[in-house]
């Protein structure tokens, strides 16, 4: 905790704006708050992750911070810009990206279509009319994307014809594309074999380190490797924030959450 | 990288154009050829009433496909884009109602008209976008029905109820294009032109990117797509096939009236599609055969059933019942299951190596 606020001051003394600031953000779905006034200021570079039991708000809080919904009230800065009214689209060329729990893919395509889709999603010429040719800029990057995400030999394949694993891994070099900033991982390791989990925080820990992210990880193996600071989430209310180590030993979280969860 | 370097390779080897002529499937050449040689041995009516009407239609078909197809938005308002650009081209250019034409030469009226059905589309697209699934069919036919109500109705403009007669295509090069070759070789140009812009198009980004707003828009948007922009966008492209095929149905029958745009082609369109099938361009067009088929000889062969000539609808119905049931994906799903059962092995029901 102390690090954390002490990083923070710094930054705060040097005028530099953090990556990400959320500022009592709530978002109700009717009469039910999934969020409620939560603030996180996470720094350019930081690796932090969000843990919680299922409905703590954490995959919600993702969705304000990219806009697929929202929030009902507060406001969100990304690099000191605040974004809170933009539509994903605009954020996410302001060097935003995310993955998504439940695979959201485009399954009739193969996977360097979908790589590239992503990768043209965020330059110009999204509304070219002339076909990429292999020698094409963005091709070449979509395809050392696949390569990054040791999809290779399956590049040509339709995303249908992929296993679970493999459609993980494709999530994550779509989020790659581009110059990301900033990208929100949400629970990338879940159903992934210890080979494939193994290979995920290879991945995440070779980003370079310019590249800050959220993860969402019910994994603690993964999630304390692959993180620096720790976001415990409760009933939608941020419930603890600290280093790995922190959390690991606090009491309150052991009864919360480790202590369910291991049985 | 060391990997990346031996796969690579190039979309065009050294061979240049030769090689890529000889990866065009034998079917294409074959179906090419018969097309260039027909009129040496149809008959008049053949050219230009049965395979002229069936190019016409399959453009229009070919804009819904476009729509449905790649971008997951069913339209019925594409006959009505494609009126948009007959009546212009009879209102700015010639035809028999001299009160309203304005007479302006080929080239100033036929492009301002396609402007206009760009403009009409980009209007309807923009309105129906916001929609998903029934209601998009609903906006767009309203649209088209609106569209057809204003046209009858309209006496300073549209010329009501009997629209214009005497629209003709312009003597270009000192030849007839009404004539059955000219209109043929004509209809067939367009449609060709159409067809390979579309199939060039689905592997462009714009293209690309309008399957994956088609599959998963939340997605696009997560990538830095504007969904709406791509999908208005797609009607306004989508608006070129169809409103060059309203000028070419235009000429064909010398006239335009509210009966071209009414509620019932519209609809004949999207029969159209969906009898061919949306999943390829080429659907379309083997839509359009089919119906035109239908509309010119069901009649005769009622009559000598000695059945009423006005059934011939109930036919087309009844044929689209049966492909909508056995093959929701139409012809072309029918063909593509055929050949994947070929292709199987008939003892272990495997697939065979590629063919």
């Amino acid at each position: 905790m102390s690090d954390v606020a002490s990083v923070s001051t710094r930054l705060a003394a040097t005028g530099t704006a953090n990556a990400l600031e959320l500022r009592g953000v709530s978002k109700m779905f009717g009469a039910l708050a999934a969020l409620s006034d939560v603030a996180i200021t996470v720094h350019p570079g930081e690796r932090r992750a969000v843990l919680g039991s299922n409905g703590a708000g954490k995959t919600t809080l993702f969705n304000c911070i990219t806009g697929d919904f929202p929030p009902t009230s507060g406001s969100i800065r990304f690099f000191g810009e605040d974004i809170t009214a933009f539509p994903p689209h605009e954020r996410i060329r302001r060097g935003l990206r995310r993955t998504y729990q439940i695979s959201l893919l485009f399954t009739g395509l193969s996977v360097l279509d979908n790589v590239y889709l992503a990768c043209r999603g965020v330059s110009r010429g999204r509304f070219s009319f002339i076909r990429p040719r292999r020698s094409d800029a963005l091709m070449a990057s979509a395809e050392n994307l696949v390569e990054i995400v040791h999809l290779h030999d399956v590049r040509d394949s339709t995303v249908s014809e992929l296993s679970y694993g493999q459609q993980r891994q494709l999530e994550i070099a779509m989020a790659l594309a581009g110059a990301p900033r900033f990208i929100l991982f949400d629970e990338p390791a879940a159903g992934l074999s210890p080979t494939e989990r193994r290979e995920l925080v290879d991945i995440l820990t070779g980003l370079p380190s310019h590249m800050g992210y959220i993860i969402i990880e019910h994994d603690m193996d993964v999630a304390l490797r692959v993180a620096e600071s720790v976001t415990m989430m409760h009933n939608g209310r941020i419930f603890k924030e600290g280093k790995p180590a922190e959390i690991e030993d606090d009491p309150e979280v052991q009864a919360l959450y480790l202590g369910v969860n291991d049985g | 990288m060391a990997v990346f370097e031996t796969r690579w390779q190039p979309a065009r080897p050294a061979g240049g154009w030769r090689e890529w002529v000889e990866k065009i499937p034998i079917g294409y050449w074959a179906v090419g050829i018969i097309l260039l040689i027909m009129p040496a041995g149809a008959s008049d009516f053949v050219l230009f009433q049965i395979f002229g009407w069936t190019f016409i239609l399959g453009m229009i078909a070919l804009s819904l496909m476009l729509l449905g197809g790649y971008g997951g938005m069913v339209s019925l308002a594409q006959m009505s884009v494609a009126g948009v650009a007959g009546y212009m081209v009879a209102i700015l250019g010639d035809s028999a109602i001299t009160d309203i034409s304005q007479g302006w030469p080929w080239f100033v009226a036929i492009p301002l008209a396609l402007v206009i059905a760009v403009l009409f589309a980009t209007v309807t697209g923009w309105l129906a976008v916001r929609t998903e699934g029934i209601y998009t069919i609903m906006i767009t036919l309203a649209i088209a029905a609106a569209f057809f109500y204003f046209c009858r109705q309209n006496y300073t403009v549209f010329n009501g109820f009997s629209g214009f007669n005497g629209v003709l295509p312009p003597k270009l090069f000192g030849v007839d294009w009404r004539g059955p070759k000219a209109f043929y070789y004509l209809t067939l140009f367009w449609a060709a032109v159409s067809y390979f812009a579309v199939v060039y198009l689905s592997r462009a980004p714009f293209g690309l990117a309008l399957q994956g707003v088609r599959d998963n828009p939340r997605r696009m948007a997560a990538l830095g797509y504007d969904v709406t922009a791509h999908r208005v966008a797609a009607y306004a492209f989508a608006a070129i096939p169809a409103g060059i095929g309203g000028i070419l149905l235009t000429w064909q029958s010398a006239q335009i009236s509210p009966g071209t745009v009414g509620i019932g082609p519209a609809i004949d369109v999207l029969v159209i599609a969906v009898i061919g099938g949306m999943r390829r361009p080429v659907g379309a067009f083997i839509g359009a055969f089919i119906y035109v088929l239908f509309k010119t000889f069901a009649l005769d062969v009622l009559v000598a059933l000695g059945l009423s000539g006005e059934r011939f609808q109930l036919l087309i119905g009844l044929g689209f019942l049966l492909i909508v049931f056995f093959s929701p994906d139409g012809l072309l799903g029918l063909w593509d299951r055929w050949q994947t059962s070929l292709r199987r092995d008939p003892l272990t029901g495997g697939e065979r190596g590629a063919p």
